[in-house]
């Protein structure tokens, strides 16, 4: 146990690592930077912008700036935003909250529909509804959630006006209810493409259950048919969607960032697209690296859950 | 010993009615024909399958892989695939505990449920997979005993215990809370026999319970079902490969080949003077024939193949691996199943001049 978790720490290391060098150079060698949004207001010489890439160290080679900002977040520190002129974690910190809502109630709402529809997919094979949930998920798999989440503002919002059209909640007004209502639209857009995804995995684990021996035994000790589906089948189908949900989640966090856009949801999604327009490389680097740590923290959380599960690596 | 008669479906009226159901008679198989739609066309894996089985009884049915004997196994106790893509035919009669008798086949599927696992149960072939890998050993049992008695929760469980105990698990206390994986391929073996035991049903249907075993453990599970056996005076089918098993277990053997019954005798005529030459094939290809059951060897000495279902012989299935055949006789059609002596009856359109020529 140790072990394995020293080598996943291990491999994480390395990952972000490579995630850093790849997020920086992308970002310093897009076009523009920092200095455009001075250069753009006009009233600054190119002298004066000149000083302010030297105080804020943007003049010196690449590798220096990274190795700069390397050494400073091995210590703790992620640097301070260009825009608010607050410390990045705290930016990433009043964002997070957003984020953690929108994507955790997605993911309940993705898993609990999915799963249910995976399972009576796959003891109904191929009839009506199982059919028509296979087209249902090629089709929500196939919406580019930015298109679908323009559709559910139009429809919801504009057109029926059920749906506030975006934000987290009204201002002046916090209470649950409106936070909840707030929250229907962005949850819904973000949980299409998670049930479709839910649902095909569940459906083909309970397929592959389902023919299992033990199944056959379940049945041969005259248990009522019910039982053998949810207390045999199910458990073990549900075994292989931790390692999915581990395996989803970067596409979640990438929907979220999509979903956030359009719904104007002040999350991490959000600020990354506004402090990349901004150009404000310690943010965006921050969001790169906590959301990168995210990831691999939950895919390593999904790992130790199977054990917990699964009691044959469990005991093992 | 009342024989069965031939089994010819197309002809005679050779129905036995419920009254002719003998009182000692636990299972009666009556022209039982399973098939199995598939992409290529029907594959029929069983046709017109009859024996009974008696109380106290060891019957052991053998033939080669692909034989129909699993698939036999499974349409008794209606647990073969569902409906359009296996059908099943003919007659299944089980005498309960209450020595009532039921006609397996055309019960509602609840009536069916309350007799599986109770009535009649069943060990399979595969003893690694055939245990739910998630649920405790001691959960997997008494949920059989908690569908079938009216015992709570903890009385179930203390009835697993029992039964662990009865077949032979040490620790039984620790292996309540064991999950499957923790338990050799023999102790599994254990407790899927402790749960089919878990009713003391009158039937237990064992498909090859011991093929996936090594010998020693082979040789104890064996010595356990039969001690069972003589406890509970259950009716035992026992499914097998192995020649040297049918000798040292059984009572009487059918022979499978290509899903029909071939050949069924008591054991000591059929291994002395075995008609069938399929059933001779098999007796062949066991080096020294040693009654004791030391020599346990698979049957795989006859040259050819088993046929493919999809495209079986007009006639005697086992005539193009047959050094006896004779066309207008082999070929015409299916030989019919004939009494050859006491108890002993046959499928083979040349059974009687074959026999003519050796030692009887
Ligand atoms: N679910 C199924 N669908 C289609 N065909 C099947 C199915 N199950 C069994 N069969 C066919 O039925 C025939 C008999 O199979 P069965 O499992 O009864 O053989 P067996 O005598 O038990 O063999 P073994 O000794 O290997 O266990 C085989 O030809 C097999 O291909
Ligand atoms: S019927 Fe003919 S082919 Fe078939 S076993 Fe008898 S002799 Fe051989
Ligand atoms: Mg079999």
């Amino acid at each position: 146990m140790g072990s394995f978790l020293a080598r996943r720490v291990g491999q994480a290391g390395v990952l972000l690592l490579i995630v850093s060098i790849i997020g920086f150079s992308i970002l310093h060698l897009a076009p523009g930077g920092p200095l455009s949004q001075f250069a753009a207001t006009g009233d600054m010489t190119q002298e004066d912008l000149d000083r302010v890439a030297r105080q804020m160290g943007l003049d010196r080679p690449l590798p220096v700036q990274y190795a700069e900002w390397l050494w400073r977040l091995l210590q703790g520190d992620w640097g301070v935003s260009y825009r608010d002129k607050q410390p990045v974690l705290r930016v990433i910190g009043s964002h997070l909250g957003a984020t953690l809502e929108l994507m955790l109630s997605s993911t309940l709402l993705a898993m609990m529909i999915g799963c249910w529809i995976g399972v009576l997919g796959a003891i109904r094979r191929y009839s009506v509804f199982d059919t028509l949930a296979t087209v249902g998920a090629m089709i929500a798999l196939s919406i580019p959630t930015f298109w679908f989440g323009l559709v559910v503002i139009y429809v919801f919002s504009v057109g029926l006006g059920w749906l506030p059209a975006g934000n987290r909640y009204t201002i002046g007004d916090g209470s649950w209810s409106d936070r909840l209502h707030h929250l229907i639209g962005p949850c819904i857009v973000l949980a299409l493409v998670s049930t479709a995804v839910w649902s095909r995995y569940m459906r083909s684990s309970m397929l592959d259950v389902i023919n299992h021996d033990y199944i056959r035994t379940a049945r041969s000790k005259g248990i009522p048919e019910r039982r053998i589906l949810f207390q045999h089948a199910v458990r073990n189908a549900l075994l292989p969607m931790i390692t999915i949900a581990g395996l989803h989640l970067p596409t979640l966090l990438s929907g979220a960032l999509v979903t956030e856009t359009v719904f104007t949801w002040p999350g991490m999604g959000r600020l990354f697209l506004d402090s990349i327009g901004y150009r404000d490389y310690p943010t965006v680097m921050g969001i790169l690296m906590f959301t990168a740590m995210l990831v691999l923290l939950g895919s390593l959380l999904a790992d130790l859950l199977y054990g917990v599960a699964d009691p044959r690596i469990r005991t093992a | 010993m009342t024989a069965t008669p031939a089994l010819v479906p197309a002809m005679a009226p050779v129905t036995r009615s419920a009254a002719s159901m003998a009182e000692d008679v636990v299972l009666d198989v009556e022209d039982l024909s399973v098939s199995f739609v598939s992409p290529q066309g029907i594959v029929p894996a069983a046709r017109e399958v009859s024996f009974e089985v008696r109380r106290g009884e060891t019957l052991a049915m053998v033939g080669e892989s692909g034989s129909g004997k699993s698939v036999t196994s499974l349409a008794i106790l209606r647990l073969t695939p569902p409906a359009p893509q296996c059908r099943i035919e003919g007659r299944v009669r089980l005498r309960a505990g209450d020595r009532r008798v039921h006609d397996l086949l055309a019960l509602p599927e609840a009536r069916m449920r309350e007799l599986r696992g109770s009535a009649a149960a069943m060990v399979f072939q595969e003893p690694m997979t055939s245990l739910n890998p998630v649920h405790k050993i001691g959960d997997q049992i008494a949920e059989a005993v908690r569908f079938h008695s009216a015992l709570s929760k903890r009385g179930a469980l203390d009835r697993a215990a029992e039964l662990l105990d009865l077949v032979g698990i040490p620790d039984v206390r620790r292996r309540m809370s064991s999950y499957p994986h923790q338990l050799s391929g023999g102790m599994r073996q254990r407790v899927m026999i402790a749960i089919a035991l878990s009713c003391e049903p009158v039937l237990l249907i064992a498909d090859e319970p011991t093929t996936a075993l090594d010998v020693t453990i082979q040789a104890q599970i064996l010595e356990l079902l039969h001690d069972l056996q003589q406890r509970t005076q259950m009716a035992l089918l026992f499914i097998t490969h192995n020649l040297g098993v049918v000798a040292e277990i059984a009572d009487r053997v059918i022979v499978m080949y290509a899903g029909r019954v071939v050949e069924e005798a008591a054991v000591l005529p059929l291994f002395k003077r075995p008609l069938m030459p399929y059933t001779q094939g098999l007796l062949r290809s066991v080096p020294r024939l040693d009654l004791a059951g030391r020599r346990c060897d698979e049957l795989a000495a006859i040259p050819g193949n088993v046929p493919d279902p999809l495209a079986l012989p007009p006639g005697c299935s086992f005539a193009p691996r047959c050094a006896h055949r004779v066309p207008e006789l082999c070929d015409a059609r299916v030989p019919l199943l004939e009494g050859a002596g006491a108890e002993h009856f046959v499928r083979c359109a040349r059974w009687a001049s074959l026999a003519e020529g050796a030692p009887p």
